[in-house]
């Protein structure tokens, strides 16, 4: 990855520090309407981190993004972007520091996929050479030919496609922040689960700042590192860490909204690699095979579908070397608290949104 | 009342008469080729070129106006009704009245400005509707895109909505040019000017039907080739509205 190329040159590495995000007190009321979008919400993002925001419609999920890029503006209280107020900026400065990704994409149809990542370098000034390295490194960070697709117009795209050249386009200036409003909302179940995955491998190696609405509280705990739940009416009904959520949920509603197969869910958090197996003892290794790095919840499934028999574990270079074996009975007696280790250290809950 | 007929010469048949005149002139047949090639330097060259020039000075005040108009009604919803109401009454005035309606105003006359204004008046309300559906049809989701990236309002016009407004706009301007062609041609009633000429001759000479059908087809023609023309340049301006999955 060529370094001359990032926003702030000043940036340590081939991207520049992400930003820490703070919500003060956020207040969002439109004329007219007596009860409030959003009556008072604070939280903290650390930088480099995956905050989601999830709640059912009418929580006030994506107009509480729209605040922080000034899309909406504020009625109250303060957002701080790496410490500084969103306030003191001009909204059109700002936007260009903050990535931008919605559902729809909103690609230029009259652009091409090159002209279309080139926006933001574009309006920040970068000369065309600068800029054509940056889009170049971009496409290949989305995995897509350069030569192939860049010239190519959206609507000779697939919709994966689409979806990948929207969130390269809001790297393109290399923004501390992201925002994503359900980025894969509009793409089928199969595609949605690769573009997630191919997010999280991008988001370990960019490691920006992210703000993510979804409605899907399955995608909420797979992208989030902390998931915020909002209910009805713009209010804060939890704060943690996905696992935290799922083994703690705070109340009725938050349990309501994890779905009653948050154990279920709590076990598709850690791989068979977090999990201490059976040892063989000698006996042959059953055909019935399962991969180390597949979720507990998924080896669980798989036991299931074997009828309870035993599975064997395989794993380490390529792929086939047996580590072990689990059974239903092991498996089971993981769903009890403590069962297993938290992948995050120390959940941290948000006090209840006092307004 | 005024005689209307400004551009007629005094009613001296060009055929029949003269030692001159070629034998399918003086029968006054379906189509002289002799009086054509005769007459084509002196008599429809010019008139073509004038009405051309008659022709692109209409379509370009009428696009400048009414791009302003449209861009007014598009930031602020009120200018809407109003322009509509007034262009589409010009719209609908028949022409021949209009003319009899400016002719006598201050400052125009039996002018190429009187002539000019009622074929302005009657791109408008084509260039108007287009250019504002046209920027309207821009989807919600790529302004939106556009906003959050940073644009002003200003980049976002320039940059986005225009650009994607154009495929409406040019579609505009070809059914006003071809309206503004044929329309034209009754304008050199007012001024003496255009393909109108030798057709008004040819009426009042008791229909030579040479000089009448080969202003007519050239003017059909123009028409045909402007069209062409403005297909050529939105094709040229708009690559991306064909293209398709490799």
């Amino acid at each position: 990855m060529n370094r001359l190329h990032t926003a702030r040159p000043e940036g340590p590495s081939a991207y520049p520090q992400a930003a820490e995000l703070e919500l003060r007190h956020v207040q969002k009321r439109y004329p007219g309407q007596r009860e409030p979008a959003i009556p008072d919400l604070s939280l903290k993002v650390e930088a480099g981190e995956v905050c989601v925001l999830v709640g059912p419609s009418g929580s006030g999920k994506t107009t509480a993004m729209r605040l922080i890029n000034r899309m909406i503006p504020l009625s109250g209280g303060d957002i701080l972007l790496g410490g500084r107020s969103v306030l003191d900026r001009k909204p059109v400065e700002l936007r260009r520091e903050i990535g931008y990704v919605i559902q729809q994409i909103g690609l230029f149809p009259h652009l091409t996929v090159r002209e279309n990542i080139a926006t933001v370098p574009k309006l920040l000034g970068w000369d065309s050479q600068r800029t054509a390295a940056r889009v170049t490194e971009l496409l290949e960070l989305i995995g897509m030919d350069p030569a192939e697709v860049g010239p190519r117009y959206p609507s000779q795209l697939s919709g994966g496609q689409r979806q990948r050249v929207g969130v390269a386009r809001a790297l393109a200036a290399d923004p501390p922040l992201m925002l994503m409003d359900e980025p894969f909302g509009a793409i089928d179940p199969i595609n949605r689960a690769h573009l997630q995955d191919e997010f999280l491998r991008l988001q370990a190696r960019v490691r920006k700042t992210v703000v993510f609405v979804t409605h899907d509280i399955d995608e909420a705990i797979k992208m989030g590192d902390r998931i915020a739940i909002l209910r009805q009416g713009g209010r804060l009904a939890q704060y943690a860490t996905p696992a935290e959520l799922l083994t703690d949920p705070i109340d009725e509603f938050v349990a309501e909204f994890v779905g009653r197969d948050r154990a279920l869910k709590r076990l598709g958090l850690s791989t068979l690699a977090d999990v201490k197996l059976l040892s063989l003892n000698g006996a042959e290794p059953s055909d019935n095979r399962v991969a180390v790095t597949a979720t507990v919840r998924d080896a669980l499934s798989a036991v299931l579908a074997a009828g309870g028999a035993p599975l064997t574990v395989v794993g380490g270079e390529g792929g086939d070397q047996v580590l072990g074996v689990v059974t239903l009975e092991l498996l089971g007696g993981l769903l009890g608290d403590g069962g297993l280790p938290d992948p995050e250290a120390t959940p941290e809950t948000a006090p209840e949104s006092s307004a | 009342m005024k005689p209307l007929v400004a551009a007629a010469a005094p009613i001296i048949p060009t055929f029949g008469g003269g030692a001159k005149a070629f034998a399918c002139e003086r029968a006054n047949r379906l189509f002289c080729w002799n009086w054509f090639s005769e007459n084509w330097s002196s008599i429809l060259w010019p008139a073509l070129r004038q009405h051309v020039v008659l022709c692109l000075i209409a379509i370009a005040f009428g696009l400048a106006i009414s791009t302003a108009l449209a861009l007014a009604a598009y930031r602020h919803r009120w200018v809407e009704r109003p322009v509509i109401v007034v262009t589409a009454i010009l719209y609908t005035i028949p022409s021949l009245a209009l003319f009899e309606l400016l002719e006598p105003l201050p400052g125009f006359g039996l002018s190429r400005t009187t002539a000019e204004v009622a074929l302005v008046s009657y791109t408008l309300l084509i260039l108007f509707r287009n250019t504002l559906t046209g920027l309207r049809e821009v989807p919600e989701d790529v302004r939106d895109a556009a906003a959050g990236m940073g644009m002003s309002p200003r980049q976002m016009l320039a940059r986005v909505e225009l650009p994607l407004a154009l495929p409406a706009i040019i579609a505009g301007l070809r059914i006003a040019t071809v309206t503004v062609i044929a329309l034209a041609t009754v304008a050199s009633l007012i001024d003496d000017q255009g393909l109108g000429v030798p057709i008004l001759t040819a009426i009042s000479n008791d229909v030579f039907k040479t000089e009448l059908i080969s202003a007519g087809a050239l003017a059909v023609l123009l028409a045909l080739f402007a069209d062409g023309l403005l297909v050529l340049v939105q094709r040229l301006l708009t690559p991306w509205a064909r293209a398709r999955i490799p």
